[in-house]
């Protein structure tokens, strides 16, 4: 081709031309903030008024919370010594000394010193028995048991807890580890059903070991606090409700009018209205419909009326996932001759659960955060624990580092389980992805 | 061999009522409605047992009698020898005050985070994401705490501005101060007049329409809206001799007087609520403009639709059916949030109703059901509205 045209035409390109290089400044980091920052009038504002903020804000915040907090103090008032000592007269900063000695009573409350093995024990209890459940087999315990365990041996070596090794033979050490042994040579899924049956027992077990009895020495409701509290209600409400929620939500697609109409009116009251007012029938009203002479506890009218108002919440998200499912499910499942306990149990119940899981976490989630407000009717939980400590004319006057503590566990804990759901969700859609 | 028509007479036998669907139903319905009403029963009967043990009765005369305690955010006269019933009634209107005001600025916030958060501009976009979730992750409550002990903790006291000019808007530890309208002598007939413009500008905007879709030719709505609505009311202010003042805050002794005065706990209720629904509007906001897909945007453009028009006839409606629904139902919860109030000490319907009330006079049972029935009622208008708009915006399928 190129060849007949030589003699006719001055010229004929007859190859292609290399890539010329991208103008300075379109491409690398020049061109990336130019297309990202400065694109244009409005957008160079927004940066220029961002950036303004946090240099505002970042360097007090990170000089109050870290470079000029002080660690190690008896009072506030030896704080704001230290303080001013080292740092200059008028400087503020974080007196981070309150959660180091009141560490203990932020996670327990007042429960008594020499018994705190046992929510330790029931916490490492706790995670062996949701291990099952989240996973298919449970080796992945016996690392991480003897991680733990490996690292309670350095630290006991090094010396930074107290006791030395001989510390290590507590009661929650040895349960790790042979929790971890058993998981090692038992943890296959061959064996995962014995691993349910615990997780089906723990309820009872934990509580015995909180509360006593059986032996062990009992401990009054009034001296649970802290996050300890936390767990109580935020795990008790979790997993009680969601049995309880699935229920209420079949009840309200159930074509049976009377069960329907029960249904959907406790779910429409229980959402009507702010937990607190619930909260409230917990501690004042809830004994007047016992029977007379009865008077239980204040935590487990508390974890009543928690786990009602967390299942009507529950069953919206799963009535959006039975409403997801579409309509040839069902129709098959009946086709196959299936009653309806085994239709909701094999086919409709584990594809409306899968759909539902955003749902549920995001519920989970609230329910976590929302166990804050039984300080409010009087209960020790962290929240509340910043009152007593308050009270105390060491701690007089200190409030951010309390509730930055408090708020920045909250957050690790939520923003922890909010990951995980976006990764279930994301890996629960694998089989849609092309 | 004869087919029979009919199925052979089968006897009622008693396993037929779960074995048979033609009784199923009614015999599960039966028992569970049994069932029902012996727990209810059940908890009536002790109910009332451990009322009569105590020596109580069950009646409401104790909101006639008086409430005997101070309330310090009223927005209707008030003194302690008013009764029960008055203070629950203060205490209703400092709720709706409270979550009108958190709605009104969560949307403004949300609305704003939301969409800045999905900008390309990559240092907006992260500073909202770290916005959102440190709002989303953190218990309210503990952002009404540390809000309150920010207001009273950073702010300077009504004292420090001795000597100094302050302006229409101060913010003390004691709470935000800002003027308030004092309407005189003949200003009726300006309000009168701002409503009537009002009532005009919705005829003009649906004249307009209608003549659009006729002629197609636009009307400058927007400019001679604000004209109807701006001109005659302003020109009958000056030609009444500007009857409406202003009434700013001004020291006296101790304190400020004068203007509305918004007190701390209402101001850290406030800015809590609308920062922490903020947070979660913006995400519902997100996922709406997200939920778009984008051929709508490029057919809008295809047809010769500028942006800003694209985006309001095209992108904004269809992302306003799946925005509205959850943005209704996080107003719920900013009401029925703000029943937290009572840990900042604001005079909410909780803490009139459910707190004080409740006991000084010690009939929890009344107090509370007043409560639930309050917030219950709520709840129902505001689901009321979000049905009624659902209806309206559902796309018609076959």
């Amino acid at each position: 081709m190129s060849g007949t045209h030589a003699h006719t035409v001055a010229f004929v390109a007859d190859g292609k031309l290399p890539d010329l290089p991208p103008p300075p400044g379109a491409s690398g980091a020049i061109g990336w903030i130019r297309e990202n920052l400065f694109s244009g009038p409005l957008n160079t504002i927004l940066t220029l008024a961002s950036i303004a903020v946090v240099a505002l804000a970042l360097p007090g915040v990170l000089d109050w919370a870290l470079f000029k907090s002080v660690w190690n103090a008896s009072s506030l008032s030896e704080c704001r010594s230290i303080i001013a000592e080292s740092f200059g007269e008028g400087q503020g900063g974080a007196c981070w000394a309150v959660i180091r000695e009141r560490f203990d009573q932020l996670l327990y409350g007042f429960y008594p010193a020499e018994l705190r093995w046992r929510p330790n024990v029931a916490f490492v209890l706790l995670i062996v028995a949701i291990a099952p459940i989240l996973f298919d087999n449970v080796r992945a315990l016996a690392v991480g048991a003897a991680a733990i365990v490996a690292l309670k041996a350095l630290a006991g070596a090094a010396g930074v807890v107290d006791g030395g090794v001989g510390g290590l033979f507590g009661a929650t050490t040895v349960v790790l580890a042979a929790a971890g042994a058993l998981a090692w040579f038992f943890g296959g899924g061959a064996h995962r059903r014995y691993w349910l049956m615990f997780s089906a027992a723990f309820p009872v077990i934990a509580y015995f070991l909180l509360w006593g009895g059986l032996g062990l020495e009992p401990v009054a409701s009034s001296r649970f606090g802290g996050f300890l509290l936390t767990m109580i209600i935020g795990v008790t409400g979790i997993a009680a409700s969601l049995p309880l929620g699935i229920l209420l939500a079949l009840g309200r697609q159930s074509k049976l009018i009377f069960i329907h109409a029960i249904c959907v009116g406790f779910i429409e009251f229980i959402r009507g209205v702010p937990l607190i007012t619930l909260l409230f029938v917990a501690s004042t009203l809830l004994n007047y419909f016992m029977p007379p002479g009865t008077n239980f506890d204040l935590i487990l009218r508390v974890l009543i009326m928690v786990t009602l108002f967390a299942s009507a919440y529950m069953a919206e998200v799963i009535r959006g996932g039975l409403a997801a499912l579409p309509k040839g499910q069902y129709e098959a499942a009946d086709a196959m001759g299936l009653t309806y306990a085994q239709s909701m149990r094999l086919i409709v119940l584990p594809q409306a659960l899968k759909i539902s899981i955003p749902g549920i976490v995001n519920t989970f989630i609230g329910l976590f955060k929302d166990t804050t407000l039984v300080a409010v009717i009087g209960l020790l939980d962290p929240l509340g624990l910043t009152n007593p400590i308050r009270a105390d004319s060491n701690w007089n006057g200190i409030v951010w580092e309390l509730y930055g503590f408090i708020a920045f566990c909250f957050f690790l804990f939520c923003f922890g389980m909010s990951r995980y759901s976006m990764h279930l969700e994301g890996r629960l859609r694998a089989g849609e992805r092309r | 061999m004869s087919m029979t028509a009919t199925p052979p007479q089968e006897s009622f036998r008693v396993d037929m009522l779960w074995n048979d669907a033609r009784y199923r139903s009614t015999f599960i319905q039966t028992i569970a409605l049994m069932l029902v009403m012996l727990a209810v029963a059940w908890l009536a009967s002790n109910a009332v047992r451990n009322l009569e043990a105590l020596g109580k009765d069950f009646n409401f005369s104790f909101l006639w009698q008086p409430a005997s305690y101070d309330i310090n955010q009223r927005l209707i006269e008030y003194d302690s020898r008013d009764s029960n019933a008055r203070a629950a009634l203060l205490g209703i209107l400092n709720t709706l005050l409270v979550a009108a005001m958190g709605i009104v600025t969560a949307t403004v916030i949300g609305v704003v985070a939301g969409v800045l958060r999905l900008s390309k501009n990559w240092i907006v976009s992260r500073l909202m994401a770290v916005y959102v979730e440190a709002f989303r992750n953190v218990p309210l409550l503990i952002w009404i705490l540390m809000i309150a002990a920010a207001v009273n903790e950073t702010l300077p006291a009504p004292s420090a501005f001795r000597g100094v000019e302050t302006g229409a808007f101060v913010a003390t530890n004691r709470g935000l101060y800002v003027p308030a309208p004092i309407f005189g002598e003949g200003s009726t007939p300006i309000v009168a007049i701002f409503l009537a413009s009002l009532a005009g500008l919705f005829l003009l905007r649906r004249w307009a329409a209608k003549r659009q879709a006729e002629t197609g030719e636009q009307f400058p709505v927007f400019w001679a809206g604000l004209a109807l609505l701006v001109a005659p009311a302003t020109l009958a202010f000056l030609a009444l001799g500007r009857p409406i003042d202003l009434e700013l805050p001004e020291l006296a002794g101790f304190n400020f007087r004068g203007g509305f005065f918004l007190r701390d706990s209402l101001v850290a209720m406030w800015l809590a609520l609308s920062l922490y629904t903020g947070a979660f509007i913006a995400e519902t906001v997100r996922a709406g403009i997200l939920a778009v897909s984008h051929g709508q945007s490029e057919a809008a453009y295809a047809l010769g639709l500028r942006p800003n028009r694209a985006m309001s006839l095209v992108v904004l409606p269809q992302a306003l059916r799946v925005i509205v629904p959850p943005l209704i139902s996080q107003y719920l919860n900013l009401t029925k949030n703000s029943s937290l109030a009572i840990a900042v000490g604001y005079m909410d319907a909780t803490g009139t109703l459910g707190g004080i009330t409740l006991n000084q006079t010690g009939r929890e049972m009344e107090c509370i059901l007043l409560l639930m029935a309050f917030y219950l009622t709520v709840s129902l208008l505001i689901s009321g509205v979000m049905n009624w708009y659902n209806t309206r915006v559902k796309l018609v399928e076959r």
